[in-house]
């Protein structure tokens, strides 16, 4: 009898592990989903917010994350694929490759709460920029910059190298065979490495808040020297920091929602972009 | 186009690409540097054995003390007990997906686990104030149920990604011919999995419960929103503490530029860098003792 249940036993601990860990993740979005749709109308994601926050919509911290994400998207990407092209196309293995690529792996453990700070010190302070949309974008691409390095560079290595063989062979230059032959095979790959960063970067909270984002603007005008309002931002305050956090509580389920789905759409984006290569391949 | 002038072309761009590697080795740097600088200053006003053994921090009583221990314990206890709850569940999945699981439940779970990782940190602290926190309440009778406890299982879910996707890996990596050894001397699947293959993945494991070490170290909204942020010192997980980051979180917005209490916060700061460097180093360290003896 006894040796009949153990591996049943055995198989059925891995399986509770595996089942805590899909429980988590339907108890996440079960909660939002059931408690934040009733909050959700087209109202609400197109209006402003009225009577101190406690009623009308999330318009301006939409406009913030887009935009932010935007500013994120134009610094690290094209920092990051310049970063990844040496490493993949040029760079010799010796000693500073190596440095740069610790440096890298390094980049990529820092908390993000000091991505905050060294924000701070250098766009807002050291630079002058004040705490406004492109201090904050500029920090978020930092913090992003390791991760679009770290997944472009894969997908160059992707490619095989008697795809630059041949077109260095016709007598094109290693830019031109860059330019030309290798980064168009390798776009797919790096779209969805960049698509992925992006999603994570838009529901970044730490290192924004000293570098630009607040609470309240009553006109989102979207300029770069302007302070702005975010989605996740705007979710901490309204559970933890409004003077009626029960009576905000349906508008908090509403703006979790929304970020969710905001991340995931660029989640799912991402998925599509490597299943549609996969099957090209 | 000319020989010379493409050639000339090709050059900068190699200058250029080059360039770019460069500021990335400044970028780490400079968040050094800046750290450094500021945590140099605060020493010049607060001696540092009253920052590394003070057991109280109260930059903003009438005798200001700036003692870095209970954060420090804070930060420790709740990852702790993240990682009580989140290795063995991990290391669990890991061998779930790797050993026994068919082709299409993968295809299911890994997308999942995808999907957890992709929640925010925000979203994850919310619902520890809005499900977990009521429920922890309603178990010991607390006000409001934001305490360690509650930031350790969210940082754990928040951990989790991270180390089943390295764990499997790990798994994945130990050679075919290891297990079939096992079962030809008559070793059941879990034997094998338990004597042969977790051992043999050991390294690559240590690294996966390293990244995750480090994942739940340095996250902030989660612990901000669910620990309950008191300053006293810690007293155990159905008490309310306050971590390094969500100590920067709640101070760094409210100290004027400059000051002690602003440089203490640099400083606090650069504890917590050290800290995560030197997890992600020890995580490196593992990886590539692994990755050496997979070659092998």
């Amino acid at each position: 009898m006894m040796k009949k249940l153990t591996p049943l036993l055995e198989w059925g601990t891995l399986l509770l592990s595996t089942g805590a860990v899909c429980f988590f993740l339907v108890v996440i979005l079960w909660d939002l989903i059931s408690k934040g749709a009733p909050s959700l109308s087209w109202e609400f994601v197109s209006t402003l917010p009225r009577a101190g926050m406690t009623k009308g919509g999330i318009l301006p911290a939409i406009i913030g994350t887009v935009l932010l994400t935007m500013i994120t998207a134009l610094v690290a990407a094209p920092f990051g694929i310049c970063c990844a092209i040496y490493l993949n196309e040029y760079a010799a293995d010796n000693w500073l490759t190596r440095i740069i690529r610790a440096c890298i792996r390094n980049l990529a453990g820092v908390p993000s709460i000091i991505y905050g700070l060294f924000g701070l010190a250098l766009f807002v302070q050291g630079l002058h920029m004040g705490t406004s949309l492109i201090s904050a974008g500029l920090t978020l691409g930092l913090l992003s910059l390791p991760y679009i390095i770290i997944t472009t560079e894969e997908a160059l290595r992707r490619i095989p190298a008697s795809t630059r063989e041949a077109a260095l062979a016709i007598g094109a230059t290693q830019l031109e065979s860059i330019r030309d032959v290798v980064l168009p095979s390798a776009v797919p790959g790096m779209l969805t490495g960049l698509v992925l960063t992006l999603s994570r970067a838009a529901g970044e909270t730490a290192p924004i808040l000293f570098t630009g984002v607040a609470f309240y603007i009553n006109n989102p005008s979207g300029y770069l020297n302007q302070e702005f309002m975010s989605l996740p931002y705007h979710l901490y305050m309204l559970s933890t920091q409004h003077q009626a956090i029960e009576q905000v509580r349906p508008l908090a389920y509403g703006t979790a929602l929304v970020l969710i789905i905001v991340v995931f759409l660029l989640n799912l984006t991402a998925f599509y972009i490597r299943y549609k290569h996969s099957k090209d391949e | 186009m000319k020989l010379a002038l493409r050639e000339k072309i090709d050059h900068s761009a190699r200058l250029l690409f080059r360039t770019t590697g460069l500021l990335v080795i400044a970028i780490l740097g400079g968040i050094f540097f800046m750290l450094l600088w500021n945590t140099v200053a605060f020493f010049l006003k607060v001696k540092p054995m009253d920052f590394i053994t003070g057991t109280q921090w109260n930059p903003s009583g009438s005798k200001a003390s700036y003692g870095i221990l209970p954060l420090l314990v804070s930060t420790c206890l709740v990852t702790l007990g993240a990682m009580a709850i989140a290795i063995p569940l991990g290391i669990g999945t890991a061998a779930f997906l790797s050993e026994y699981a068919g082709k299409k439940l993968k295809n299911i779970l890994k997308p999942m686990i995808e999907m957890l990782a992709a929640v925010p940190s925000v979203a994850i602290g919310f619902l520890g104030i809005v499900v977990l926190g009521p429920g922890i309440a309603s178990l010991t009778g607390e006000p409001n149920g934001l305490n360690a406890l509650n930031g350790a299982i969210l940082l754990s879910v928040m951990a989790l990604p991270t180390i089943i996707t390295v764990a499997e890996d790990a798994l994945h990596g130990v050679p075919q011919t290891y297990k079939e050894a096992s079962y030809g001397v008559g070793a059941s699947k879990w034997q094998t999995l338990i004597k042969v293959t977790i051992p043999a993945a050991a390294p690559g494991i240590l690294a996966a419960v390293m990244l995750g070490v480090g994942r739940a170290i340095g996250e902030t909204m989660t612990v901000l929103m669910a620990t309950g942020n008191a300053s006293a010192f810690p007293k155990g997980f159905f008490h309310s503490v306050r971590t390094i980051t969500a100590t920067i979180a709640i101070e760094m917005g409210e100290v004027p530029y400059q000051t002690t209490h602003y440089y203490a916060l640099f400083a606090i700061a650069a504890v917590l860098f050290l800290i995560t460097l030197a997890v992600n180093l020890i995580g490196e360290h593992f990886v590539n003792k692994f990755r050496k003896y997979q070659a092998a």
